[in-house]
Formats: structure tokens, sequence, C-alpha cells
């Protein structure tokens, strides 16, 4: 075996600009598999922490009747609950509501949300009615879609729980910048004590965020979604990501192997005085179709090899770094930061590695295999067969 | 000691004369106050009505005009039609109670509106589905006092003060100008609880059809928005017409 690879080293070495053009697709794959898959894994990781962080906590208790992908149920989507009985829960209560900033009207929904909490990373700390006359909070691209400023007072029109119209200006105390759309664009926070007193709906919530120590037990009239389903969404866009992206990095990866194909067959065919006298000398066959199969499988090695050299400093680099995306992507309502840091896990590094090994060995080995049904007498003379 | 004990008395007397003669007063005057809208109602509400109306909608590049032809019976049932924009030809409302369904012809389906959806702009007018929903009598939800007196157009009007007499209405004060003649509001001011002034109309072209007053055109102005507001003009009405059932039913959206 020890032969074999120094053989094959050598006659790598040997071939010159042919096994670097190989190496080199193959080195640009390796990365490339290890670029997109790390960023997309790093992107997952971050948006799940920011949805954890920023709208989910440990799971949802909500109003039985409330459906979040349903801007029906909004209206009726409430219930009334003993703040006593709903330990570990930070309730939540929305209403539609519309705006008028600069003459133009925005319906939004109207979130109610304790000013104590700390359970959510929303700055509502500023929702204290001390701080100014009705405060309320919106994330950056509310502020953007509205064109509204820190300070500034915008009339806010609302219906309390008989349908009769009321309206106040509200001052806009801050604007927060947040990676979770869904709790941001066409969403204005507002005290939740404020709300409920606004609207008449007293002690009332749409739903619950969980705490960390939160135990659910039944409750009538509620329904609790575990915070695993609630990242469900996420899981499955970046495994759709992942399907998509995998055919282009496939793509290129198969115009890496048909080059080794090429390569092998050209081998086989061009060295049969080799292979004959490796034969007369006394290796079996198999040894031989073993030989030109690491030959070829070294492509692999050596790709891997120069892949190292120059995605360990450049990957390292951006892990560190991140990437930034533009605005653009983030109005989108897609869970996504500003600057993706990708994560290359020790499981994406072996499972790239694993792939592009068995890959070349597969396409090196289907040549090679043709050496078995050779004359070696044939062979030496170097008559074509 | 007397004297002052006999001027105590008469002072009494004369604050107990002005209280009830204050309270006889306003007491009146709310009574007129009901009367007048009594009247307005009498006007301005019918058991069943056929329209032919017109919409003006102007947005901030372009003016649209859109005309049709509405049944209506009660504040429970109504039934529009669009006659044009060629754009908005066949599209057909149906209201029951407090639900509404909506037929477009392009997409040959028929949507039901409720909720908040209802309080959404028809057609980026000043007008929401629920204002378009709504029509009972202002009596019957609104106490009126008379504020006072002022003349619009050369029109002697009554300044009458509505506020809501039961929960579930949208305005909870109203402002409106009664023509002391004709019983017609000429002028129309709607307010937010909180006091805030959310919409104005106007109405105008009052001219008698079937024996009462009636405008043939009104504006509707969403105070918060920029812009002209919504004009509203009556075509052909009339009043308390006998309407075919099936006009009412969700087949007839497909007709």
């Amino acid at each position: 075996m020890k032969l074999a690879f120094i053989l094959a080293y050598k006659n790598l070495i040997g071939a010159g600009l042919r096994t670097w053009l190989n190496v080199g697709i193959l080195a640009f794959t390796f990365i490339l598999i290890l670029f997109y898959n790390g960023l997309l894994d790093g992107w997952n990781q971050q948006a799940k922490l920011a949805s954890i962080e920023w709208e989910y906590g440990y799971g949802e208790l909500r109003a039985a009747n409330y459906d979040p992908y349903d801007p029906f149920s909004i209206q009726d989507g409430h219930q009334s609950y003993k703040p006593e009985d709903f330990n570990m829960l930070t309730p939540i209560l929305i209403r539609q509501a519309s705006i008028y900033p600069h003459g133009r009207m925005l319906s939004i929904s109207l979130k109610g949300i304790p000013h104590d909490q700390e359970q959510l990373k929303l700055p509502t700390t500023f929702l204290n009615p001390s701080q100014g006359e009705i405060p309320v909070i919106i994330g950056k691209r509310m502020a953007a879609a509205a064109k509204l400023k820190e300070g500034e007072e915008v009339l806010l029109r609302w219906r309390d729980k008989h349908g009769t119209f009321d309206a106040l200006p509200v001052t806009i105390v801050k604007i927060f910048d947040s990676d979770v759309g869904s709790i941001d664009s066409g969403q204005m926070w507002i005290g939740l004590a404020q709300l409920q007193e606004m609207t008449g709906f007293k002690a009332e919530a749409t739903y619950f965020v969980a705490n960390k120590n939160y135990n659910h037990q039944e409750r009538k009239g509620w329904s609790f979604i575990p915070q695993e389903t609630l990242l469900e969404d996420i899981n499955k866009l970046i495994a759709s990501k992942k399907i998509s992206g995998s055919i282009m990095y496939l793509l290129l990866l198969a115009i890496a192997l048909l080059a080794i194909f090429d390569t092998q067959v050209l081998s086989v065919f061009r060295r049969q005085k080799e292979i004959g006298t490796y034969i007369a000398m006394g290796m079996t066959r198999l040894q031989v179709v073993g030989l030109f199969t690491v030959e070829g499988n070294m492509y692999s090695l050596l790709a891997m090899l120069l892949g190292a050299i120059v995605g360990i400093p450049m990957l390292s680099f951006l892990a560190v770094k991140g990437i930034s995306f533009p605005e653009v992507t983030q109005g989108m309502g897609v869970t996504m930061a500003e600057r993706i840091f990708p994560v290359f896990s020790l499981q994406l590094i072996a499972g790239t590695m694993l792939l592009l090994i068995i890959s070349a060995t597969i396409v090196s080995f289907l040549p090679a295999k043709k050496i078995a049904n050779m004359n070696p007498v044939e062979a030496l003379k170097g008559k074509l067969q | 000691m007397n004297t002052a004990r006999n001027f105590t008395g008469k002072m009494k007397k004369i604050i107990l004369l002005f209280s009830f003669l204050f309270l006889g007063i306003m007491s009146g005057q709310a009574q007129d106050a009901q009367i007048i809208l009594d009247k307005v109602d009498k006007n301005m509400v019918s058991k069943t009505e056929i329209t032919e109306s017109e919409m003006i909608i102007r947005g901030k590049r372009n003016v649209q005009t859109i005309g049709s032809k509405s049944y209506t019976e009660g504040n429970k049932k109504s039934f529009t039609e669009y006659l044009y924009p060629e754009r908005e030809r066949g599209t057909k409302m149906l209201k029951l109670e407090d639900r509404l369904w909506i037929y477009s012809p392009s997409t040959d389906r028929t949507i039901q509106l409720s909720g908040h959806m209802l309080r959404q702009s028809v057609m980026g007018s000043d007008l929401s589905y629920e204002d378009m929903m709504e029509d009972r009598k202002l009596k019957e939800i609104y106490d009126a006092i008379i504020l006072g007196e002022e003349t619009i157009d050369e029109r002697k009007t009554w300044i009458l003060e509505l506020t809501a007499s039961v929960e579930n209405v949208s305005y909870h004060k109203r402002k409106i100008w009664v023509d002391q003649e004709r019983f017609i509001p000429l002028k129309e001011e709607l307010f937010a609880k909180s006091g805030q002034l959310l919409k104005k109309t106007t109405l105008s072209d009052i001219s008698q059809i079937d024996g009462r007053w009636y405008p043939k055109k009104i504006n509707f102005k969403d105070v918060l928005k920029s812009g002209n507001g919504t004009d509203f003009i009556i075509k052909k009405i009339q009043f308390n017409p006998a309407i075919p059932a099936y006009i009412f039913t969700k087949a007839s959206l497909k007709k």
C-alpha cells in the first residue's frame, strides 16, 4: 500500500499541469461546499437565537381562537387571564390599528407588552408611561416604511372592544434594531396596561411568551406551542436553501469528477506497458487496480491539502468578520442578520472530506477496473486492448 | 336678623327657580334636538332603497370615478353592483348582517370580508366598507343636544352634538349641521372617543325626491389623511321600492 501511495504521488506530480488542474477545481469545490453550508449553518444558528431572544422565548401559549397566520383571528383571538395563574409567562395583546404618519394611513398591528418584562429583548423599559404621553417602540423596518424617527409623534387610531373609534397621538420613544422581521414590519409596541385600558380589554391577552422555567400544563382555552415547533419554519427554510444550493456545488463537483474520470481512462489506455510490467514483476491484477485507484483518489487528498492551505485562512477570516448582507434582504420578513458569521462544524468539514474522497475513489476505480481484464503479455507489448 | 333670614330665603327661591328654568330649557333643548334628529332620520333613512351613484376617488396621482347600483333593505341587507369603469364592471358586494361578500368577475370568485378587513377603505376611497354598511337611525344610537345655530351657504342650520347612547357605534361623538327648513344635514363631523376629529362629511345639491329632501352629493373626507376626500354622487334614487328577496342572496353575486 505504501508503494502504491509513493508511486501514485510520483505519477501525479510527474503529470504536471494536468494534475494541478484537476486538483484545483476539486479544491475550489471543496472550499465552496464548506463555505455555502457554513454560511447556511451560521444563518440558521443566528436566526434561531434571534427568534428565541426577540420573539418566541421558550414557547407560546396562544388563545385557542388565535392563529398568527390568519389576520382574521386577531379580532376575536384574545382571552381573559388571571396574572397569578400565568407565572413564567409574558402576556401580549394584539389589536388592529391605523397610524397616520405625514398624511398617509398605515394599517398596523398594535401589540401590548408589559414594560417591565425581561423575557424578550425588546426594549420595553422605554414603554414606561412616565417617559412620555403614550410611549411606543417600533422596529427599524417599520420606521423606514412609515418614515418615522425617534421622538416623533404620530396619530394612532384604534377601536375599543365595542368597535368605537378612538385616536390619540403617540410618541416613538425608541426604534429598535432586530434581525427578526416578524416583530417589526407593520407593528407598533405599546405598554400592555396602556393598551388594555385604551381598548377596554382588561386582563386579556392574545398570547403569552414562555419563560425558560415555564412548565406547561393543560389550560382550558389556551394552546401551547413548544419552541421546537416555532423554530421549525427556520429549519425548513434552511433545509430548502441547502437543497437549492447543493445543485450548484454538485454540478461543480460533477465537472471535477469528470475530469478525474477522463484522466484515469487516459492513464489506463496510455500506460499499458507499465501495467504489464507491474504484473510481470509479480503484482496481482487487483493490486494494480488498487494502485490506479489510489492514484485517482490522491487527487482528492491533494485537493483537500490545497483547499486547506487556501481555505483555512479565508474561511477563518469570514467566520470571525462575518459577511454583510444588503438591507433589502432584511425587509422580506425572513429572520436574517445584517452580518452572518459562517459556522464550520467538525461534522460539516468531515462530511465534505468524506464526500470528496468517496466520490473521487468511485470515479477512479471505474476506469481502473478494466485492468483486471487485461492480458498481461499484450499489455507488455503495448498493444491496444 | 329677620331681614337677613328673609334675604337668604328669597335667594334660595330664586336659585331654585333658575335651576328649574335651566333644567327645563336644557331638557326642552334635548327634546327638540331629538325631534330634529327624528326628522333627519325620516329624510335620510327608508325601509328599502335603490340607488344609482357615482364615487369620485381622488388619489395622489389620479382621479377615479366608479359607478354603481345599490339595493338596500334596512341596515342589515345591501347589494351593490359596480357598473364602471371597465376594470370594476361586474364586481358585486353583498352585505348580510355583519358579513360582507365581494364577487370579482375577473377571477369568478367570491371572497368574504370580516373583522378588520371591513375597516379597510373601499377601492382607495375615504370610506371604509363598514362606513358604507352603517345605516342605523341616528335617533336610535345617539343622544342629541343643540349647540347653537349657524348659516351655511345662506341656509340657517342648527348645530347638533350627538353622543352615542349605545356601545357598538363607530363614532362616539358627531356634530351635525341640520338645515332648519329641510331637516337635512349639510355638514357632519365625526369624532373619536378622545375628541379627535376623524372624518368630515359635506352634503350638498339637496333636492326633493318623492316628497323628502335628500342630498345628491356627499363629500367624505378622512381628516387624518391628506387629499380632497371622496365624492359620492347620487344619480338616481328610489325610496321604499319592492326589492325581490333573491337580490340579497349569494347566488345573485354570480348572476
